[in-house]
């Protein structure tokens, strides 16, 4: 575990960049992660963007990283799996390695996780969400890795060398990566069943046995992420300065709700930076060290 | 390390444990899971909070794969609160004290 930095942003689509730069800007410490590629750099064009007329995503998201990288902010790789609040500060599990920050800003876009059946049920009980993180448990046994993201692959690689015995199943055909010994399977998953543990999956005309689901999607659903956070729909409950019901927790994006729209993002990234190293300054002032 | 955390080494100790003393919270956890590092100072907390009601116990799956068998244990941490010797309730996964605290304060009432 390293040093304890100030914020950690998970997302960096325009609310994570926007909350990165002003954060900086107060002097703040930060470290921003993403593993996806944004809605932003998909649209074709925005034209409500105040002084970018007729921009297409794509360049206005290069503009937003040149802006970053010019700032010294470095964008790492990495998708978060838990967030636990301590209290003062905040431990957060990126693909099993864990940070530590006194803030954490949550911008990671809408979340498109739809549950399956029997997935929350089982939940711990042969689904998981992370092969870092229970991988081992399966050891000599079935698991199926269902692969819903770019990195799947290698966690899927991870779980057969640790002598998990894996099947893969994807709507892609079969990629190179993908180690040899590992089972393929093209197609999906409907279903979950089980009664109290994983027994099979429903791939919508076969049962498949397994004692294993693991589900590595994009991203976690925020209620997964965080124990007790408040939700509207899919969407994050914020105040006016876009902290959540758990204190030091910030939203801002189309995380938020809508309208889900560049101008807004880019303006709750910076009320929830401000903020939160408005609070850092705060308290340390109060503890009577400043840096 | 809170006085009433007692890490254990054999599953006769841990039975011993939970018929000696009416309220146990046992951690379930390994060396190599990261949400159990991140769950561990919290565990530690919950033991320093609740010092002279419960007692704490940390299972080791990997040392004691008996105990993790008969508890069924398919994720870890997975935290499991014992009154009288039987089990009560648990919770898996990263969870704040508030989490546990309710547990206990469920079942010690």
């Amino acid at each position: 575990m390293g040093d304890i930095v100030d914020i950690i942003i998970i997302g960096a689509g325009p609310a994570g960049l926007s909350a990165a730069v002003n954060a900086v800007t107060r002097g703040k410490t930060v470290r921003i992660f993403s593993n996806k590629e944004n809605n932003l750099s998909k649209a074709e064009r925005v034209d409500n963007h105040l002084g970018f007329y007729h921009a297409s995503g794509k360049e206005l998201m290069d503009k937003f990283k040149e802006h970053a990288k010019a700032m010294d902010i470095k964008i790492e790789e990495g998708m978060a799996v838990n967030i636990l609040p301590l209290g003062e500060s905040f431990m957060v599990n990126v693909n099993g390695e864990i940070f530590e920050s006194k803030k954490v800003i949550l911008a990671m876009g809408i979340t498109k996780v739809k549950e399956l059946p029997g997935e929350g049920r089982l939940l711990g009980n042969g689904v998981s969400y992370c092969a870092t993180c229970d991988g081992m448990l399966y050891r000599g046994k079935n698991a199926l890795v269902w692969d819903q993201s770019k990195d799947a692959w290698e966690e899927a690689n991870f779980l057969q060398s640790i002598g998990v015995n894996v099947t893969f199943i994807s709507k892609k055909p079969k990629q190179e990566n993908l180690s040899n010994d590992i089972k393929f399977i093209e197609g999906t998953i409907t279903e979950i069943i089980g009664e109290n543990t994983v027994e099979a999956v429903n791939t919508g005309n076969d049962l498949i046995k397994t004692d294993a689901v693991f589900m590595l999607r994009d991203a976690v659903a925020p209620a997964a992420l965080i124990d007790g956070l408040e939700l509207d729909g899919n969407f994050i409950n914020t105040n006016k300065h876009m902290e959540t019901n758990i204190p030091g927790l910030y939203a801002a994006g189309d995380i938020t709700g809508k309208p889900l729209q560049l101008s807004k993002a880019i303006g709750e990234g910076l009320i929830a930076a401000q903020h939160a190293a408005l609070q850092i300054d705060k308290k340390e002032n109060l503890n009577g060290r400043k840096y | 390390m809170a006085e009433n955390i007692k890490i254990i080494n054999s599953t006769q100790e841990f039975d011993d444990m939970i018929k000696q003393n009416r309220y146990v919270l046992a951690e379930f956890w390994a060396e190599w899971c990261t949400p159990c590092r991140m769950v561990a100072p919290v565990i530690e907390k919950v033991a320093e909070q609740y010092s002279g009601k419960i007692n704490v116990a940390k299972v080791d799956i990997d040392e004691q794969q008996e105990l993790a068998i008969r508890y069924g244990i398919q994720t870890i941490p997975t935290i499991i609160f014992f009154k009288e010797g039987k089990f009560a309730s648990k919770e898996i996964g990263v969870k704040p004290l508030a989490s546990f605290a309710r547990m206990i304060d469920s079942n010690i009432a």
